[in-house]
């Protein structure tokens, strides 16, 4: 029989299911397990200044591995603070496992100190949660977490341990075996037969891939399809990488913030073949106006996400990878001379206006600049506003996995922990993090997280002193009534990254701004690269929320 | 401009139906099941539940109207974890019809 504390035995199930960086903040209702994990000789933990940011580094590095990572906060306000991150994860679909410290036992429901109803206030944004009661529970609780984070649709899991459930006394006869995820479903071949039929007999298909491509690791899938099929193909933000952006058959990002010619070739499309995504409003506008004219195959691993905006004509519940796998022999080479050359004609009439591109320091310019500079091994990471548009327009994505950005939740914050998950879970990649002033004043403190493990991570900041794309909607839709969308006060960003030992580079008085850039993205370790960007630069095109996507704004 | 105005909530259908879930005896399976429709904003119009003979498993009666919605939430059940079966009855299923005498 072997004899372990709760805290004990969470470590060594950690440890034997292959983590090797846990994200956390330490307090008191968690500290058993701080003691153990202190001893531990496999993982090493990365203390955050904030859980929100330790919840975003967990996220950061399962984003690039594509296994659960795990998170630890304390009970209360660690807790709570790590719930947009949690909540981030369940709409991006993140595997992540988050531990929390809970006041012991007796004393819940107490209002005890740092006492919260974590379990009860995570039900709705994890895909399960678990509030420990008995240290044996644990020994399938730990591997459960696991196996539901990383099967079908990933998501984060929740487990709150009282701090007398850690230090618990278990006798048990061996360690359970690591989680496995559960095999996949099996295909509905009739449904494919007639998907495969649907896409031979189309004439104006247009292929839409999601997210669930990336999580299903079958890009490579989905591209043959596209390129025997003569598909052309838009993606998601979540999808963007699935597809390298010139590939001749890609037509970018659709939505809210594409090409004008995304959005007319989908009007004019009568076979929708969606993969993984799941028809979000900021992707389709208005969903009554989405496709008007197309029939639609929908392809996803979670049976909910069927039907529930859009009726699909075939709809397939199941792994992404392996229904593609079906698909394609079934599939006939196609030419489809007639619909791409109409494709490529909508293409240069409405095209993808990126003005002053040459200029560094202009916001398209920069994102150019950047990855100039930069191979495809680069990982691109982002906070939201308008600088997460102008990168997903502009930056040449060419990989899975390279585009680290929050989609579902749209979290401002999100981008410099998630970069620092991403330089810990692939430390010999380049990672870069786009970011704005606003986004980045929501998570700054981990500038001290990035510069205590010196990981090779830079801040590309687009400043504009404002809360650009709140600025920018008071505009176009408020009467130009401007409020509380611009700062009064202008941080020294350069300064404030000295000031946590970061190196700082201020390309607005570089006198080569581009050689500026270069040299600092090559330089390793952390940097923060500085450029003030034109308030008045809005994103183009724009579809005004609410609207169909062929009414578009600009561009 | 476009400006997204709500729409009257979708009265709910007058046909009623039961739904019968055998899950799992543990705190929080409640919690998880109003909580799932709550923020769905779909309308409990009664909840029943009791563990069964098997006290590892309990079932949940659940009236609710018959709008389009209710495919979706049938399948939103069936995603959690602790939810192990879902059935369809109509609305002549007399479980709450029994019940009503105490609602008087």
């Amino acid at each position: 029989m072997m004899q372990m504390t709760g805290a004990e035995l969470i470590v060594r199930l950690i440890e034997r299911q292959g983590v090797r960086t846990v994200a956390g903040i330490p307090g008191g209702a968690i500290l058993p397990l701080y003691d153990v994990l202190s001893g531990s000789e496999s993982i090493r933990h990365v203390l955050a200044r904030h859980e929100q940011g330790a919840g975003f580094i967990a996220q950061g590095m399962a984003r690039v591995s594509g296994r659960p990572e795990v998170c630890f906060a304390s009970s209360g306000p660690g807790a709570t603070n790590l719930v947009t991150a949690i909540a981030d994860a369940m709409l991006d679909s993140i595997p992540m496992v988050a531990i929390t410290g809970q006041v012991p036992l007796p004393m819940i429901g107490t209002d005890a100190f740092q006492e919260v109803d974590i379990y009860g206030m995570t039900v709705p944004i994890t895909k399960h949660n678990f509030l420990v009661r008995c240290a044996s529970e644990l020994l399938e609780v730990i591997p459960e977490a696991f196996r539901i984070a990383m099967s079908g649709r990933p998501g984060p899991v929740l487990v709150d341990v009282p701090k007398d459930v850690q230090n618990q006394l278990v006798c048990f006869a061996e360690l359970p075996p690591p989680a496995v995820p559960d095999s996949l479903p099996g295909v509905d071949l009739a449904a494919i037969e007639k998907a495969a039929r649907m896409i031979n007999e189309a004439e104006r298909p247009v292929l839409y891939l999601g997210g669930g491509v990336i999580h299903a690791n079958a890009c490579s899938l989905a591209v043959t399809l596209a390129e025997q099929a003569g598909l052309p193909t838009t993606m998601t933000l979540m999808g963007l990488g699935a597809m390298p952006v010139d590939h001749p058959l890609s037509l970018g990002m659709l939505g809210m913030h594409a090409a004008r010619y995304t959005n007319y070739v989908l009007e004019e499309a009568d076979l929708l073949v969606c993969v993984g995504a799941r028809f979000d409003d900021r992707a389709i506008g208005k969903a009554a106006q989405f496709c008007p004219r197309a029939n639609i195959v929908h392809v996803d691993i979670d049976p909910s996400e069927l039907n529930k905006i859009k009726t699909a004509h075939v709809a397939i519940n199941g792994d992404v990878a392996v229904v593609l796998e079906a698909l394609l022999p079934r599939i006939k080479v196609a030419l489809r001379k007639r619909w791409l050359s109409h494709v490529e004609s909508l293409k240069s009439r409405f095209p993808m206006e990126m003005p002053a591109l040459d200029d560094p320091r202009s916001h398209y310019g920069l994102v150019h600049a950047v990855a100039a500079a930069l191979d495809d091994d680069a990982i691109i990471t982002t906070d939201v506003g308008q600088h997460q548009m102008w990168v997903a327009q502009a930056y040449p994505l060419r990989r899975p996995r390279q585009w680290l950005t929050s989609g579902g939740l749209g979290t401002m914050g999100f981008g410099l922990p998630a970069a620092i998950g991403a330089a810990l879970a692939a430390p010999q990649r380049t990672v870069v993090c786009f970011s704005g002033d606003g986004s980045l004043k929501m998570n700054i403190q981990e500038l001290a997280t990035l510069a205590e493990e010196g990981l090779n991570v830079k801040i590309v900041l687009m400043n504009n002193n404002a809360l650009g794309l709140v600025y920018q909607q008071q505009n176009l839709f408020y009467g130009k009534r401007v409020f509380a969308s611009r700062y009064r006060n202008a941080p020294d960003f350069c300064k404030i990254a000295e000031g946590f030992g970061i190196a700082a580079v201020d390309l607005d008085t570089a006198r080569n701004p581009r050689a500026a850039l270069a040299q600092a993205l090559m330089e390793p370790g952390p940097c923060l690269i500085h450029v003030s960007v034109d308030r008045e630069q809005f994103v183009y095109p724009m579809v005004p929320p609410g609207a169909a996507n062929t009414e578009m704004i600009g561009g | 401009m476009i400006e997204q105005v709500a729409d009257p909530l979708p009265q709910a259908g007058f046909a009623k139906v039961v739904l019968e879930l055998d899950v799992n005896n543990h705190a929080g399976v409640m919690s998880h099941i109003c909580n799932l429709f709550a923020r769905r904003a779909f309308n409990m119009e009664g909840i029943l539940c009791m563990p069964l003979p098997d006290p590892q498993r309990s079932r949940i009666w659940l009236l609710v109207f018959e709008d389009q919605r209710l495919e979706q939430m049938v399948l939103q059940l069936e995603k959690l974890i602790d939810v192990l079966a879902v059935r369809r009855h109509g609305a002549e299923h007399e479980v709450f019809e029994r019940l009503e005498h105490y609602f008087r």
